[in-house]
């Protein structure tokens, strides 16, 4: 039917203008940050005339962006393995081993979904406070490792896996930490990649905990570090939008690397299994 | 096993829950001791003005989010489950790359687009009003472009949850509707519409409770301004505890945010149930 081929050519082109349009703010950005700072306000071309890497080399090399980067990995990569590894044990628990009050901590788990985390900001300061946490690595990672999520998605997950590998490697004389570790964790491996991935990202973009629990310079992360670099810069845009794009480097990287796990991840969290 | 989890819930989760309701009923400061004060935090809360007008623009920006959104969602998710192949990989990251950025990063380019000198996004402006708006520091523009960037923001996510819905419609049905001579149109409400609509309640739910949150963004774009026109609940927490050192105060304000969530979320679980049945 020579009707549809050409609905659908309309069609693919529509959806490609949209989706093109959709993503334009981030291409120009991108075009903005290298070009020379006079031509980002007296040429509005769509493309630069020349490539200028300057105001990269600014955001890098005198600003105090390699500080807020150091802080951001370290703060969100112990996050992700802090909450991997906390909540795959605390599932494994729930779903294998039979202990009292159970089904009571699991009910506890689900329900904590519907507490806002924004809501807890003034007690989890408060908390942070007494134990000497502000303005420190710790500060910004303790609130951040409950994740109820991962725990739920692990349970669903374990449930599955069949009891008779478990009682085999029980029979075999290994114990609660050695069948978690060898046989369902790596039975899971995919799962715990998109978990992880996720957990990352969310941890690298977390804003509104870490702007609260640091003030100063050097401990910020980088999310919240370039908002504050604004006055300093005075109106320079090439610099802002070169910033921004090294803030999200790293997010943009594990997306574009790991998308299919990225959209497992948030459809099992969601509750649409992928 | 459970130990490490549970410590650090009842650390860092449990307790903070438990010491927000006892800090809304004292006059501490944002640290340190306080009085009992009993309900003296909400009364004064509710002879405030700016409390309406937070409580007010949240429901505001609620409204401008949460159905645009979930519409432009669907609406995406039709277009783009018909392409095949790489395109369709390729479209759907133009369309979900905003989602996985930072909040600081999303604003800072939002900010760049739409500068009044010159964001790119002026010449459309322009075109509509003849005049260049400095959309964030006007009352009336500035809550529906923080909207819009929010809509922007966080719609691939929507996205993803429709075309996984979509995907899981028998391809059998349309083919049996279409030997019956159906038009598309007869399809998308016959077939597709019933067939998503977990789907679209799903992305509704999680919307709502989302935007109820809303704070960075506006934070980011506007402080609030300009006159309070984009002050919301979670900013009122932010000003009474951390800038007026009003810890209690700013419980209180807490409080009453988790409990529209709390009771926004049974609520809808309780609607979406009968609607399974």
């Amino acid at each position: 039917m020579p009707g549809k081929t050409i609905g659908n050519a309309l069609l693919l082109i529509l959806t490609l203008v949209i989706a093109c349009t959709w993503a334009f703010p981030i291409y120009w950005a991108i075009v903005t940050s290298i070009k020379p700072e006079q031509d980002v306000v007296n040429k509005t071309t769509l493309f630069p005339d020349v490539f200028n890497f300057s105001a990269y080399y600014y955001a890098l090399f005198e600003t105090k962006l390699s500080t807020w980067y150091l802080n951001s990995i370290v703060t969100s990569v112990t996050v992700t393995v802090v909450v991997i590894l906390i909540s795959v044990m605390c599932a494994y628990a729930l779903s294998q081993i039979v202990f009292p009050g159970r089904k009571l901590l699991y009910g506890i788990i689900l329900a904590s979904f519907m507490v806002p985390s924004q809501a807890l900001v003034i007690s989890q300061f408060v908390l942070m406070h007494k134990l000497n946490l502000i303005n420190t690595w710790g500060g910004i990672i303790l609130p951040q490792l409950i994740v109820p999520v991962v725990v739920i998605v692990y349970k669903q997950f374990f449930d599955s896996v069949p009891k008779e590998l478990r009682e085999a490697a029980k029979l075999d004389g290994c114990g609660e930490f050695q069948i978690l570790f060898k046989l369902y964790l790596p039975l899971n491996w995919g799962i715990t990649t998109a978990l992880a991935i996720i957990t990352y990202i969310m941890a690298w973009n977390a804003f509104l905990w870490p702007f609260l629990v640091t003030n100063s310079d050097d401990m910020m992360t980088i999310t919240v570090g370039i908002t504050q670099t604004r006055d300093a810069f005075g109106v320079k845009y090439a610099r802002d939008m070169a910033v921004a794009i090294l803030a999200a480097m790293p997010v943009a990287v594990a997306y574009l690397l790991f998308q299919k796990r990225v959209t497992q991840a948030l459809m099992l969290s969601s509750g649409i299994k992928g | 096993m459970i130990a490490p989890f549970l410590i650090a819930y009842a650390t860092v989760f449990a307790y903070p829950v438990y010491k927000m309701f006892a800090l809304s009923f004292t006059d501490a400061p944002l640290v340190g001791e306080g009085q009992w004060v009993g309900f003296d935090n909400y009364i004064r809360l509710f002879h405030q003005k700016l409390f309406y007008t937070s409580v007010w623009n949240t429901g505001y920006f609620v409204v401008l989010t949460v159905i645009p959104n979930t519409l432009i969602g669907l609406g995406l998710a039709l277009m783009v489950v018909r392409l095949k192949g790489w395109m369709q990989s390729l479209i759907l990251v133009l369309f979900f790359i905003p989602y996985i950025l930072p909040v600081s990063v999303v604003t800072q380019i939002w900010k760049w687009v739409l500068d009044q000198q010159f964001g790119i996004a002026q010449f459309i402006i322009e075109a509509f009003t003849g005049g260049r708006v400095s959309v964030f520091r006007d009352p009336i523009w500035a809550m529906p472009m923080v909207a819009l960037v929010t809509v922007w923001w966080t719609n691939g996510f929507n996205l993803l949850l429709f075309i996984a819905g979509l995907r899981n419609i028998p391809h059998d049905y349309y083919e049996a509707a279409m030997l019956d001579g159906a038009t598309r149109w007869q399809c998308f409400k016959r077939i597709t519409w019933p067939l998503i609509w977990p789907v679209t309640a799903l992305v509704l739910t999680l919307q709502l409770i989302l935007q109820l949150k809303i704070f960075d963004q506006v934070y980011l774009l506007t402080e609030g301004g300009p006159f309070n026109s984009t002050y919301v609940l979670l900013q009122l927490v932010y000003r009474e505890a951390f800038r007026s050192n009003h810890g209690g105060l700013g419980s209180a304000v807490a409080v009453i945010l988790f409990v529209i969530i709390v009771v926004v979320s049974v609520l809808q679980y309780q609607l979406l149930r009968v609607r399974e049945r």
